[in-house]
């Protein structure tokens, strides 16, 4: 539990941090530390330079913008859960940070870090696809916008260069809509062993629009579209039929806690009762 | 502590016993102000790392040492051909045929679980003994890897050592009664093949050894955080060849131990070794991950279970052939645990004929030992699993069922068949008390009604008995007494030196208690001092529920003899009989009360020693090293309220009531704390905990992220209450609870959990109750009991099956 021998800086502002980050092959950026640290620990993983990003300002933030809400990618989980704004306005994102990890985590880890990290069972890639977010990232080359559904590559793998930092994720506002994060949780690591996004609109009785977005399931997160497909036009009875649908395509994943085909059993039965959620929301 | 700051002679409260006081230990333990091993540094101190290896079963070709040697700040890198001197690891038991490999401290030639140690790294500091770790190069040719235990008995298979030419390394079998004619003459036999997996003790402070050797002195000082420092002292003088004189084991504050620091480790050889052969100073710290590998495991049995009964749900016998996994190698008490769970089978049940059959088995795993129970739990799972089951069988309300077999308060002792004399209980009050406390006929109404509308509720009862204090002599390897020595300072302050050893259970707090009443004094005024073999006569330590029925009893023992020293004095100083003096109140009175002389004229008298009766000796010390006549044997009915959401075979626990019965109760507080402790553990192996192996033999589960230790939120709010029944066996009347939650627990909740599932046909499930298991069964009974449906078809046949069920349950329901 002792990690490899590594150098630490700390810069106080991006330019700053992004220069060092270019410096080194094998730099890597902490932000909130709760993967990165452990896997150290474990010499999983043994950069030669740790970039800091905690110590620069304005990097913490959720604040409107026109038809969007913009926050900063070293804003908690804690405050992403709690923040009004996001609730009122675009409560996805704060109903899926209530579900992360535990108390202690919540106010450590941040949404940046965990997207960036894109751990195949984390909380948040289900919902940024849900919202079609949009990434913010820096590198001394300047700014770039990636489409959530464009940002994620495989098992901890994303669209991101080693030079880049994810500074800023934007999701749209969500009125009207009923939104729900439904999530099983592994009783040990606390990540998502199924974890399901999900934005609904209703006209009349029936389903205008469906988006919903999965994690755990596969390698990676992945908008569900056969049942987002199977719902349009419907009334709400058809939620159970068009849940079998929440594997489809995809390889699923499985382990000594949840086999491929329970795992695939749980994203239906989960898909179902966040359909139903989001239904029964009256936002 | 509440009453403390207060004048011993003001002390009006004569009875400290029986009062919830909070812990002495509390306070330092919660600022995080008081030191652990790993706390610890000297002058001069180097870091040892261990290299492990990455392979279950393989021989060692060649270890090169020279580039981490060659590391800066390295100081030296020990293999095994330089330790073969040191040990070997011991292992306490002695029975006939039991085969017994050498265990060296340092993997040598082969390795045979992972994680087995096969080099030692000393260097000035942590983070150079762990790069040193990465640069010895070892190479290992792989062998077939043994883990699963039926087949390490067949034809076909490699063995973990070779020399035995088996992987069988004991066999022992417990009987009594006529087994075969019961089986014959039953209405009914229920059997069931039942697997209690390996789990990981989890000590919230893992392992750590601290070892100074003083060359000049020939003095080894070593601090470790085990729960046995004398026994630990003088393994630890045959494992480095020094006169037990010159070592000396202190344990700082222990973080918990459930068992596992009950042992002697290669890591207590290799490190006052490394500090005799470097002069310096060594301290070694067990990380988590190895202590996932490299600390003993517990349970790990395979059980086929039989019951025979009459209808009437009599029990006619029972019966039992177990495969228990002992790992690779011995620790010290690995044979001894199956022998305690062939102990207990009779349970709190009249049976007049048991046999139960014991296999121990090698695999290429860690060691099991003792872990929270040590057999209790094994055994009590086994008899309380198959109740349920025969039960059902018979269509007898469990409850009934139990209350059928139970023995009257009026038959105690009560002999069991195979030889165990308990020697005091009321089964069937505290299981009265329990039925009503949970609301047990409610619960069965709503499980009924539940049923109308999909809904799973289980109900699950447990009635169990355990054995502690452990143990009159000649049942354990190295004896089962304690030390107790009381001195009274000059000052009138007490000390207590006991040979106990806790580390966790508040014996500070219940010790000083109990001294208190004895003396008359406050209970702040009593230091109770341990785990120092310096300073504290020999002991035993702290396991096996004994801490208090024996340790405590020898310092109850000490007591009576100073106090019997103190009366002559007093007698004396006040011109009456000895037997006249009473001690109370921070007085020392003469019968009539008109003569009295204060605890403090007493005990400075004694020092100064102006004016003593013929004979008297100087000062207030007396030791009693207390040989305990037999064990005690604590009782008591846990209820379990549950729910399983049979599409995801998730289980919410709604409710959980223990009534225990631990004999008398010296604090409440510290009992009611010891049983939610067990409680949490013992559902932890119900419902989540399971250590892994592959079949290559790595570990699966070996971290916290894949190991799931429960947490707060997992439990409901635990209603507890007890019964009373003082045990004979010790003037003081009790009995010991630092295990019952932890044996009571998980049949209770395995028991819920098939009881909420039987209308759907569901009989038995293994632990971990995970949820894919618990919907696994759910969906295999539904499917005429096959293996579960292929995946392509299960989800809608599933659905299908689950509605079939939830409608035709109430009819099948008996």
């Amino acid at each position: 539990m002792i990690p490899a021998n590594f150098d630490y800086e700390s810069p106080r502002t991006l330019s700053e941090a992004l220069d060092l980050l270019a410096s080194r092959e094998d730099a890597k950026v902490l932000a909130g530390g709760h993967s990165l640290l452990p896997a150290m620990k474990l010499r999983l993983a043994q950069p030669s330079m740790l970039v800091d990003i905690g110590r620069i300002g304005g990097l913490a933030y959720i604040r409107e913008s026109g038809d969007q809400i913009l926050i900063g990618a070293m804003t908690t989980h804690g405050e992403v859960a709690a923040s009004k704004l996001l609730l009122r306005s675009s409560p996805l994102l704060a109903q899926t940070a209530t579900e992360i990890g535990d108390t202690q985590v919540r106010n450590r880890g941040t949404i940046g870090g965990s997207l960036a990290q894109a751990h195949p069972s984390a909380d948040y890639p289900a919902a940024v696809l849900a919202l079609d977010a949009e990434l913010v990232v820096h590198s001394r080359k300047g700014e770039r916008v990636i489409p959530a559904t464009k940002f994620f590559t495989g098992m901890f793998s994303t669209q991101l260069h080693n030079d880049e930092i994810l500074t800023e994720i934007r999701v749209p506002r969500t009125p009207g809509e009923g939104t729900a994060y439904k999530k099983f949780h592994h009783p040990a690591s606390g990540y998502a062993v199924v974890g399901i996004a999900v934005r609904l609109k209703m006209s009349g009785g029936k389903i205008d629009n469906a988006v919903v977005g999965i994690t755990g399931v596969s390698e990676i997160a992945y908008r569900a579209t056969k049942v987002e497909n199977a719902l349009r036009g419907k009334p709400t009875t058809a939620f159970a039929d068009a849940a079998t649908h929440a594997a489809d395509g995809v390889e699923v994943l499985g382990d000594y806690f949840a086999s491929t085909e329970y795992r695939q059993h749980l994203a239906e039965v989960m898909t179902r009762r966040a359909l139903a959620q989001a239904a029964g929301g009256k936002r | 502590m509440a009453k403390n700051g207060k004048a011993s002679s003001n002390s009006k409260a004569a009875h400290w016993v029986g009062k919830k006081l909070k812990r002495k230990e509390d306070p330092r333990l919660i600022q995080g102000i008081s030191h652990y091993t790993d706390d610890l540094k000297m002058a001069g101190m180097v870091y040892c790392v261990l290299v492990r290896s990455p392979h279950a079963h393989a021989e060692i070709k060649a270890i090169r040492t020279d580039a981490a040697r060659a590391l800066p700040g390295v100081v030296a890198v020990f293999t095994g051909e330089d330790t073969s001197a040191v040990g070997p690891v011991p292992c306490a038991m002695q029975m006939p045929d039991l085969k017994v490999p050498r265990h060296p401290v340092l993997g040598t030639g082969r390795v045979r679980y992972l994680g087995e140690p096969v080099a030692a790294i000393v260097a000035e500091d942590i983070y150079t003994a762990s790069d040193a770790a990465e640069l010895v190069e070892v190479d290992y040719e792989p062998l077939p890897v043994v883990t699963d235990m039926e087949k390490a008995l067949s034809s076909d298979t490699a063995y973990v050592h070779d020399q035995f030419k088996s992987n069988q390394a004991f066999t022992h079998t417990l009987k009594g009664g006529d087994i075969e004619t019961a089986f014959k003459k039953a209405d009914k036999v229920v059997s069931q093949r039942m697997i209690n997996q390996r789990l990981a003790p989890i000590a919230m402070e893992p392992r750590a050894v601290l070892a100074e050797y003083l060359p000049g002195e020939n003095r080894l000082t070593v601090w470790s955080s085990t729960q046995i420092p004398h026994l630990l002292k003088t393994q630890i003088s045959v494992m480095v060849g020094l006169p037990e004189t010159a070592v000396r084991v202190i344990t700082p504050e222990v973080g918990g131990g459930f068992g596992s620091k009950l042992n002697v480790y290669g890591e207590e050889g290799i490190v006052p070794w490394l500090s005799m052969k470097l002069s310096r100073p060594v301290k070694w710290n067990e990380g988590r991950r190895e202590n996932f590998l490299a600390t003993i495991h517990g349970r790990d049995t395979i059980n086929d279970v039989e019951l025979a009964l009459k209808k009437d749900g009599t029990i006619l016998g029972l019966r039992a052939r177990i495969l228990a996994d002992l790992g690779a190698y011995h620790q010290l008490l690995t044979p001894l645990i199956p022998q305690l769970t062939a102990l207990m089978h009779a349970g709190c049940y009249k049976i007049p004929a048991i046999r139960i059959d014991i296999v121990g088995v090698f695999t290429n795993k860690m060691s099991t030992d003792a872990y929270r129970g040590a057999g209790r739990p094994e055994a009590t799972y086994n008899v309380e699993r198959i109740m349920d089951i025969g039960a059902h069988e018979l269509g007898m309300d469990p409850v009934a069922f139990r209350q059928k077999n139970l023995p009257q308060p009026k038959e105690f002792p009560f002999t069991t068949i195979t030889g165990l004399t308990y020697d005091s209980a009321k089964y069937q009050e505290a299981l009265n008390k329990a039925l009503k406390l949970a609301g047990y006929d409610a619960l069965r109404k709503r499980q009924k009604a539940g049923l109308k509308n999909g809904k799973y509720y289980g109900v699950g009862v447990s009635t169990y008995v355990e054995i502690c204090a452990i143990g009159p002599s000649a049942a354990t390897p190295a004896g089962g007494w304690e030390s107790g020595t009381v001195r009274i300072e000059p000052t009138g302050k007490v000390t207590l030196l006991t040979g106990a050893s806790p580390h966790g259970q508040g014996e500070e707090t219940t010790f000083a208690q109990l001294i208190a009443d004895e003396l008359g004094i406050d209970p702040g005024d009593v230091n109770v001092i341990h785990g120092d073999t310096l300073a504290v006569p020999y002991g035993i330590g702290t396991f096996g529920s004994r801490g208090t029925a024996v340790g405590g009893t020898a310092a109850f023992m000490a007591t009576q003899k100073l106090k019997a020293k103190m009366s002559a004095l007093a007698a004396h100083l006040l011109g009456c009989k000895a037997a006249d003096i009473t001690i109370g109140r921070g007085r020392l009175s003469a019968k009539g009360g008109k003569k009295s002389i204060s605890f403090g004229e007493l005990v400075m008298a004694a020092y100064t020693a102006h004016s003593i009766p013929a004979g008297f000796e100087p000062g207030l010390e007396a030791t009693h090293f207390f040989e305990p006549p037999n064990f005690t044997f604590p009782f008591g009915t846990h209820i379990a309220s549950v729910e399983v959401d049979a599409e995801t075979g998730e289980v919410k626990i709604d409710k959980y009531v223990g009534v225990d019965d631990c004999g008398n109760v010296i604090n409440p507080l510290i009992v009611d704390g010891q049983i939610h402790g067990g409680i949490a553990q013992g559902m932890g192996q119900a419902m989540w905990e399971e250590l892994i192996y592959n079949e290559d033999g790595q570990l699966i589960t070996g971290s916290f992220m894949d190991y799931v230790i429960p947490k707060a939120h997992f439990f409901p709010e635990f209603t507890l209450d007890r019964t009373v029944t003082p045990s004979p066996v010790n003037p003081m009347g009790v009995k010991g609870v630092g295990e019952a939650g932890t044996i009571a627990s998980t049949p209770c909740m395995v028991n819920a959990v098939c009881d909420a599932l039987s209308s759907l046909g569901v009989r038995h499930i293994d632990m971990p109750l995970k949820p894919e298991r618990v919907w696994k069964a759910i969906t295999s009974a539904q499917s005429g009991g096959m293996e579960p449906l292929p995946p392509e078809l299960s989800s809608r046949a599933k659905r299908n099956s689950s509605e079939k069920a939830s409608k035709s349950s109430t009819r099948r329901r008996p």
